[in-house]
């Protein structure tokens, strides 16, 4: 089955255009302990575009992020009620295997963290152990292909037995990038990658994520408002864990419906 | 600052006097102080102090046990002793009980011109030599049966009192009754020396030797094998048992009462007094399993117990010091937990646990009390082959050359411990090279 | 077959079952469409995991089980009476046809067969020439009961052997019809694996159980010899051995031993923790980095010498020495040269002791010194008070819970001390106030108690372990309490 989901959603500005989900949460609600997190946030999120999650810290947009592959199932005492679904599956079900649902949807953290090996074994391993490569040249030539996408091959080409902790931060931002796709995901999440990069690392992972939704669907959490205009088709603005507002990017930086949406993107909080 | 404030404080002092300064007892203070620093000077020097007189105690008491006084005899291995029946090649039983003591007895007095019909001098003379001196001319002439018959040049083991005197631990100033050698014999050896027949060599049997009730030929040999196999068996059944049960409470392990239960539990352990695992051994693993008394599986098993909440303790701390994005990472790309762990967070944890382990180690190799429990105080002369087999330990070796009265059994036992102390700088040497060269700061 | 082979055999099973199911499941992946979900080499775990794990545990049950039921099946034989010896032990029966059984497995095939007209008289001699010393109580009825036994081994043997490797081949074929592109293999095998560090770690839990129900079981044989009163409140250490047959069995009071492990561990700590907690002071606020990095070590190096030389120390050395130093002393002070210190003392224990513990008294401090917040000590400070100010009445006072705890673990390594005390203490069990005189402690007592012949139905040697279980409480207390106290203070801080 195929939703599709309008980005008419929200406001005057419809587009004729309506695209397949790929995700969507129902009524997500997350609690830590006895701390609610989330508060019934609903969200589509389109295939082979860039979705941005924005608001103020402490909004729950990372928690979302988080649900969207199960990574809050490593934290201790974290509860997550509602449904979300990838394809129309629903990801919470007990018959979803977390590691099989990792693998198809990739995520990309906050602070680059590359395993401390060489960087070949580090783009190498997500094939490794979901046996993708057929023998030792298929393996390399994924490797390769996935460092090419995310535009490091030809700054490391020459040193791929060398450790990818040696690498710049924004260097090794992208060769996590290219770890997570080496192991051919369709979904990619990103959590603020670009928060511990210089301005220009910075530029090249955005340049980077605006090439990969040709192929992939990507959700980003972002505290930059600029990032989320640069690199986002659709925009979804949390606060007190609620989604308050989502739609087109462009519609909702020219022409917010909520207030709180519009104070935000001035900059009167966050 | 507001205005009231400003308003509330004193009214300036003149400025043209300067206030008198305020009595705050500095000098007192300041003698305190270097009392104070004083103290801890001392408390760090009395430490130290402590440490150099041991130390010094055990060296110079025990480098001495490394040398060895042998006499040099040219020994006739007579047809009629060794092989009394003739048949040129005489069966193991002949050879044990052919009367080698004569042999020795025999050659000394040859050589050193004593009338073989002077009792009294022959008795003397034979007495510098080791009544070890059977088994090691039976061994040379096991080895080569074409020897009998003929003469041969062998270095034997002087007794240990020969020995202490060439080495200077008695007062040769005493009235002649109350030493253990007398004027005839000081002459002889020094007869002996000044023919190059009696030196000190380095004494390997210190490191082959089982044990004796004769100290120079008491050696270590038993008790090296006995701490190697408890010091494999404690490798094999600690390291992974403690890394397992790391693992799980670290990376797996909910938070729950029991799991507090188990941390608490193995804190506790790790300050239980040691004789108590010898008392667990002893009824656990002898009265109720009925494993072999005094055998090195016993004692390895004990040593396992003892050191598995140190190997715990630091594993968990090495577990702790991988960074959770690591872990991230790793689930990120569709890692199954198990594999989280096995691929990424046991490697980079590995040092950590080595040096532990090592620490853990270089302790039960000098831990003593509980081996004494499970019977390891035994006298045991032949090497064990299997950890079945009767066997001794290092330490215990130790404990029971320093119960021994003679001196020459004290400069052993000192001997003794500057191997295990050279063993446990060694482990932590290489404990500290190995944390040096692979740490990782995050 | 022997347990080596069937463990072997299965473990080749096991191997090529995992083989079998990594090839199959490799194979299925390359026919069908669609993804695996687990790795091959996971579908070979699982092979292995079921050839292996169900095979080798019915091994250790029947292994445990097997001698139970043949020695009941034996005993099936044994007259109604078995005599006067024997009858009030028939284990030590079970255990003397279990050795006619096995002396009669060496035998040749033709002796053997004669075996069951044999009177035991004659039977005696020919086991002994095969190395099997048979007691003179041996009765005629045990060799029926031996060929019994031997019946039912080789039959039980057989029987193991056929359904260990029986269930090792069912399980692989199991596992391997199981095989298909959806199989949880993963999962399962990791399940398996968990389960084993589950296991693992609880093995601490069962060492202290061992502990505590070991002690206990042999401690309440002893309190059924001699009343817990007599033993707990007893002045008078004199564990006699009775002759064979009486009832005396001597005194066994815990109160010497207790007053001089108590007193020795007091003296100890008189020397260490002065020594330690100055040298911890001196380290964390006025030595600065090089020689830290200097005495720090050096320190630790006391630490890691094993108590055994420290003993020696003790025994060799400093006995001696205190001993010579006491008569010089005595000597000029009035003129006659006695020692008024012996060469085994509650001084020279106590001090060697108390040696040994300072630099666990100091490590200990150090870390609970340097732990208190920089703020503390910047803020006396900056009030103009001096160094030793600020540690006396700033850091000390913060740090003194856990000071009081690590103050607690040296108390406690102090009593369970063992080969310092067995070497320089003495074993003589007076009680005195007169630290220069021999005293003893409950581990000495423990180690002289059970070394050499052992008895485990004698009160002699049973009381060692009333004795361990005594020290285990007072140890476990104050390492209880220091623990808790260390973690309320962790949490002061973090």
């Amino acid at each position: 089955m195929m939703e599709n989901v309008s980005f008419a959603s929200t406001g005057a500005h419809a587009r004729p255009v309506d695209l397949p989900v790929k995700m969507h949460g129902r009524k997500v609600e997350v609690f830590y302990g006895q701390k609610q997190a989330l508060h019934g946030v609903d969200l589509e999120i389109p295939e082979r575009q860039v979705t941005a999650l924005i608001g103020p810290s402490g909004c729950g947009k990372s928690t979302f992020l988080r649900c969207l592959n199960r990574m809050n199932d490593t934290v201790e005492g974290a509860r997550v009620v509602g449904d979300i679904t990838l394809d129309g599956e629903d990801i919470y079900n007990k018959n979803i295997d977390v590691v099989e649902l990792r693998a198809r949807v990739g995520m990309v953290f906050q602070k680059p963290n590359p395993f401390p090996k060489s960087i070949f074994e580090n783009v190498a391993y997500g094939p490794k152990i979901h046996g993708l490569a057929k023998n030792k040249a298929h393996l390399r030539e994924i490797v390769e292909t996935s460092l090419k996408r995310a535009g490091l091959f030809e700054e490391v080409k020459d040193r791929l037995d060398e450790p990818g902790t040696g690498l710049s931060g924004g260097q090794q931002q992208r060769l996590c990038i290219a770890r997570a796709i080496a192991v051919s995901p369709e979904v990619i999440l990103m959590d603020e990658p670009c928060s511990a990069l210089d301005p220009i690392a910075t530029a090249t992972v955005e340049e980077l994520i605006d090439e990969l939704k040709q192929n992939y669907t990507i959700v980003i959490v972002t505290h930059s408002m600029q990032q989320a205009a640069r690199v986002s088709q659709r925009t979804a603005m949390f606060h007190l864990g609620r989604i308050v507002e989502v739609g087109p990017t462009e519609k909702m930086f020219s022409n917010p419906d909520d207030k709180r949406t519009q104070d935000y993107i001035t900059g009167r909080f966050g | 600052m507001t205005d009231a404030t400003l308003r509330s404080l004193p009214t300036a002092a003149p400025t043209s006097a300067a206030p008198p300064r305020r009595d705050i007892g500095l000098k007192r203070r300041y003698g305190a102080e270097r009392r104070f620093k004083a103290y801890g000077i001392a408390a760090v020097g009395t430490g130290l102090f402590f440490l150099c007189w041991l130390l010094y105690t055990v060296i110079s008491q025990g480098y001495t046990a490394f040398w060895q006084t042998e006499i040099r005899l040219p020994i006739t291995f007579a047809a009629n002793i060794v092989d009394p029946r003739g048949t040129g090649n005489p069966d193991m039983a002949t050879l044990q009980r052919a009367n080698y003591p004569k042999l020795a007895q025999d050659a000394i007095v040859a050589k050193l011109g004593i009338d073989p019909a002077d009792r009294g001098a022959a008795r003397d003379a034979a007495a510098l030599v080791s009544a070890n001196v059977r088994a090691e001319l039976r061994d040379v002439v096991a080895s080569d049966l074409t020897l009998i018959g003929k003469t041969q040049e062998v270095w034997i083991l002087a007794n240990s009192v020969v020995d202490s005197g060439v080495k200077g631990q008695f007062d040769l100033s005493v009235e002649e009754s109350r030493r253990p050698l007398n004027d005839r014999q000081l002459g002889y050896i020094q007869q002996l020396e000044q023919d190059g027949a009696l030196e000190q060599r380095f004494n390997w049997g210190l490191f082959t030797f089982g044990n004796s009730s004769r100290a120079e030929a008491a050696g270590l040999g038993v008790a090296l094998i006995g701490s190697a196999w408890m010091m494999l068996i404690v490798l094999v059944v600690s390291l992974p048992i403690g890394v397992a049960a790391s693992i799980y409470l670290e990376e797996f392990a909910p938070k729950n009462k029991f799991t507090d239960f188990i941390e608490v539990n193995i804190n506790n352990l790790a300050a239980v007094p040691s004789i108590v695992y010898g008392l667990l051994g002893l009824a656990v693993f002898i009265n109720y399993m009925s494993l072999p008394r005094s055998s090195a599986l016993v004692g390895g098993l004990v040593l396992s117990l003892m050191t598995l909440p140190t190997i715990i303790i630091a594993t968990r701390a090495a577990l702790k010091a991988v960074p959770p994005s690591i872990r991230a990472a790793a689930l990120g790309l569709g890692a199954s937990k198990n594999q989280m762990v096995f691929h990424h967070v046991l490697p980079l944890a590995m040092p950590g646990i080595l040096t532990g382990t090592i620490i853990g180690l270089a302790h039960a190799l000098g831990e003593t009390a509980p081996l004494l429990l499970i019977g390891m105080v035994a006298f045991v002369a032949d090497y064990p082959a299997t950890p079945l087999d009767a066997s001794t330990a290092l330490p215990v070796q130790i404990y029971m050359w320093a119960n021994e009265a003679e001196r020459a059994f004290v400069e052993r036992s000192s001997g003794a411990i500057i191997v295990l102390l050279i063993f446990l700088a060694l482990m932590n040497f290489f404990a500290i090279i190995l944390r040096r060269r692979f740490e990782r700061r995050w | 077959m022997s347990t080596s082979a069937i463990i072997l055999a299965v473990l080749a099973i096991a191997i090529a079952a995992y083989a079998l199911a990594r090839r199959k499941a490799a194979g299925i992946a390359a026919a069908e469409t669609g993804k695996l979900h687990s790795m091959p080499s996971y579908h070979g775990a699982y092979g292995l995991f079921w050839a292996a794990l169900p095979a080798l545990l019915a091994l250790c049950a029947w292994l445990i089980l097997s001698p139970i039921l043949a020695t009941q099946d034996m005993r099936s034989l044994y007259p109604d009476d078995l005599g006067p010896q024997l009858s009030a032990f028939p284990g030590v029966a079970d255990d003397m046809t279990r050795a006619i059984a096995e002396g009669i497995r060496r035998m040749p095939d033709a002796v053997r067969a004669t075996v069951h007209q044999m009177p035991i008289a004659e039977l005696s001699p020919l086991l002994a020439g095969l190395g099997v010393p048979v007691a003179s109580a041996a009765q005629d009825w045990m060799i029926p009961a031996a060929l019994q036994r031997i019946a039912f081994d080789d039959w039980s043997r057989l029987a193991m052997t056929i359904v260990v490797i029986g269930l090792a081949l069912a399980g692989a074929a199991f596992a391997l019809s199981r095989i298909r592109l959806r199989l949880t293999a993963r999962n399962r095998v990791e399940a398996v694996i968990r389960s084993f560090l589950v296991l693992a770690s609880t093995i601490a839990v069962l060492t202290t159980a061992g502990i505590v129900f070991s002690m206990l079981f042999e401690a309440m044989e002893f309190f059924h010899m001699v009343p817990i009163t007599d033993f707990l409140f007893g002045t008078v250490w004199d564990p006699r051995f009775a002759a064979a047959g009486t009832n005396a069995s001597g005194q066994f009071g815990l109160v010497p031993l207790l007053a001089g492990t108590l007193y020795i561990a007091f003296v100890a700590m008189l020397v260490a923790v002065p020594i330690g907690l100055f040298a911890a002071v001196y380290m964390a606020e006025y030595a600065n980095n090089r020689v830290r990095s200097v005495v720090k070590p050096l320190l630790e190096v006391l630490a890691g010498i094993p108590t055994i030389v420290y003993g020696f120390f003790a025994l060799i050395t400093v006995g001696p020495f205190l001993r010579d130093i006491s008569a010089d002393i005595n000597g000029l002070l009035t003129g006659t040269y006695g020692s008024f210190i012996q060469a085994q003392s509650i001084l020279t224990a106590g001090l060697v002791m108390g040696i040994m513990l300072i630099p666990f008294v100091s490590s200990l401090s150090d870390d609970i010194i340097t732990a208190v917040p920089r703020s503390l000590r910047d803020g006396s400070l900056g009030l103009g008070a001096t160094r030793s100010e600020t540690v006396k009445r700033v850091i000390l006072p913060a740090a003194l819970p856990g000071i009081v705890s690590a103050l607690l673990l040296t108390m406690s390594r102090a009593i369970g001390e063992t080969m310092i005390v067995v070497l320089a203490a003495g074993i003589a069990a007076n009680i005195t106030i007169n630290p220069f005189e021999a005293m003893t402690t409950v581990t000495v007592k423990i180690v002289s108690q059970l070394t050499g012949d052992l008895d485990f139905t004698s009160p002699q040697s049973l009381v060692a372990f009333a004795l361990g279980l005594t020290l285990f409480a007072i140890t476990l207390i104050l390492n209880v309490v220091a623990l808790y106290i260390v973690r309320k203070y962790r949490e002061q801080y973090d």
